[in-house]
């Protein structure tokens, strides 16, 4: 065995500069994200979706409703927050839980590099297993008939940013991540956010829906919140919870075993 | 030349004390740290390696606090006594990304892989490794940036003799070059083949400090407890008090044997045989009633 003398430092002590991508981060995240038997459930309801979005064209044939309902409920419902709470939450949480985050952070890189990093990959994820696949099932639904299909798309991308901050926080807060996510996603989204008048406002949803009113013909999508309201709630969310996630990367104590 | 400075560090989870107001300077070559399980060795190199905040008082590196300041990692390398490291990478992959992270590339990965003999089985899967050659991949990842100080979390856990031969060799040749190792153990036998400087923790408390022979000494000029059972356990009372290095026997009629409390361990070592033939005494059982290392180590506390 050999080994090098050791140099002086040479490298100044100073702080590493934060930026907004490191790409061994970035290929370490979505490799352990891909790679994971969680990510199954990625691959399996955007499929899902487009199988019942040809099953629905060729059984009923293209109606703007039927395609609404399916786009509305399912898609930006249920699909859209599941994969955020998947992209979100792997992107970060299952490194803290088994220790081998400590290979990031004993590094001269700044944390809040890790975490940009880490919410650029999982926004990509989630908007290549949500908005892409939400495209694909409105053409089929009904042939982007008052543009659905790129409204409900441009929402699902919309949502996509927001869950994925919020989830990627809930992965350095919390070891349950996954558990607090689905109950956010299912019960607050799915449930109290279609349900409740007033928690419509406090909805990711609705604020994206209000985005994709915009992207779709007049009356084809609708939403309960205003689209200056929406985007400044949308604005507000993510940043906050990136820079908190960020601000919990830096604290973040590794307990030993003992 | 880097030295780790750790000034009155207490740190507490809750209201458990992990680590008691410790003081102690880790200068260049080899140190080891020596205490039982749950001692606070993880915690304080925890709070060395800069993945905890001391409680209260200050560690630091040549002056600069460690904690939340990510520049020290360009001086530091850390071997987490975790297993988890990325098992989906093959070895390369693993020790390349960690170069990356510190701006370095694929000629810096494959030095750290040689330094550690892992070329042989870099191309495969970490998750297909032995504990062995997951512990000199995550030296080669502690390695590949040519870090001035090294922190190792119970390295030798789960090593063949022949591995963990070949990474006392390396971190033997690491502290000579002038590095600053610090690997923490709680195998005396361990420490004292690698350490040229020995700090013993125990119970979260600064138990020792010193070399290996000084610790030796520590450890062995106790007192000694025996359990011994012979065919006359009275006469080998009577003998073996008339010794001086016997502080005190008592008999215990419950276990039919004599708990000999000795003051010279090597001194009665040698007697009890020698007393025993010249009075014609059987021994039947001579067990120390005492060595576990927690005793030896609360012995070291109280003294």
């Amino acid at each position: 065995m050999s080994t090098t003398s050791p140099t002086a430092p040479a490298a100044p002590s100073g702080a590493p500069k934060a930026s907004l991508f490191h790409p061994t981060v970035a290929r370490l995240t979505y490799r352990a994200l891909l790679g994971r038997r969680r990510a199954l459930i990625l691959f399996v309801l955007p499929a899902l979706l487009v199988v019942l979005a040809v099953a629905v064209r060729v059984l009923a044939g293209a109606d703007d409703s039927t395609a609404g309902g399916i786009l509305g409920t399912f898609a930006l419902g249920t699909m859209v927050p599941l994969i955020g709470v998947i992209a979100g939450t792997g992107a970060i949480g299952p490194e803290i839980d088994d220790g081998s985050v400590v290979y990031l952070l004993s590094k001269p890189v700044s944390r809040s590099t890790i975490i940009f990093t880490k919410l650029g990959v999982a926004i990509g994820v989630t908007v290549a297993f949500s908005a892409l696949p939400v495209l694909l099932a409105g053409f089929l639904l009904n042939g982007n008939s008052q543009q659905m299909a790129v409204g409900y798309a441009v929402a699902a991308a919309v949502a996509s940013v927001a869950y994925s901050a919020l989830f990627l926080l809930f992965g350095t807060i919390t070891r349950h991540a996954v558990v607090f996510g689905l109950v956010y996603a299912l019960v607050w989204e799915a449930l109290v956010g279609t349900l409740v008048p007033g928690a419509k406002t406090l909805s990711v949803q609705q604020w994206a829906l209000a985005v994709g009113q915009k992207a779709a013909a007049e009356g084809a999508i609708t939403s309960d919140v205003q689209l200056p309201l929406a985007i400044g709630l949308l604005v507000v969310l993510t940043a906050a919870a990136t820079w908190y996630a960020a601000r919990r990367l830096k604290a973040l104590t590794l307990a030993g075993e003992e | 030349m880097s030295t780790l400075t750790i000034d009155h560090v207490s740190r507490w989870f809750g209201n458990v004390v992990a680590v008691n107001d410790i003081t102690m300077t880790i200068g260049p070559g080899v140190t080891g740290l020596l205490g039982p399980n749950g001692a606070g060795k993880s915690t304080l190199i925890n709070m060395m390696g800069g993945f905890l905040a001391p409680s209260s008082g200050s560690v630091t590196l040549d002056g600069t606090t460690i904690w939340r300041q990510a520049g020290n990692y360009r001086h530091i390398g850390v071997v987490p006594e975790r297993e988890a490291m990325y098992d989906f990478l093959t070895g390369r992959e693993f020790v390349l990304a960690n170069a990356e992270l510190h701006g370095l590339g694929r000629a810096e990965a494959a030095r750290a892989l040689a330094t550690v003999e892992m070329e042989h089985a870099q191309d495969r899967k970490i998750s297909t490794y032995s504990k062995g050659m997951r512990q000199r991949v995550k030296m080669a990842s502690a390695l590949v940036h040519d870090p001035s100080v090294l922190l190792l979390d119970e390295p030798f856990n789960g090593m063949d003799p022949r591995q963990r031969m070949q990474l006392m060799e390396l971190l033997r040749q690491m502290g000579d070059e002038g590095r600053t190792v610090l690997f923490s153990s709680h195998i005396l036998e361990e420490v004292e083949q690698l350490a040229s400087h020995i700090e013993v923790v125990v119970a979260g408390r600064h138990a020792a400090s010193g070399d290996f022979r000084k610790i030796r000494r520590l450890m062995t000029d106790r007192p000694h407890r025996y359990l011994v059972r012979s065919d006359n356990d009275r006469a080998l009372a009577g003998a073996l008090i008339a010794d001086p290095s016997t502080a005190g026997i008592e008999v215990d009629l419950a276990e039919g044997a004599l708990r000999v409390q000795a003051v010279d361990f090597g001194r009665f070592t040698e007697l009890l045989p020698r007393v025993a033939r010249d009075h014609g005494i059987r021994l039947l059982t001579v067990s120390p009633s005492d060595e576990s290392l927690e005793s030896v180590f609360s012995y070291l506390v109280a003294a």
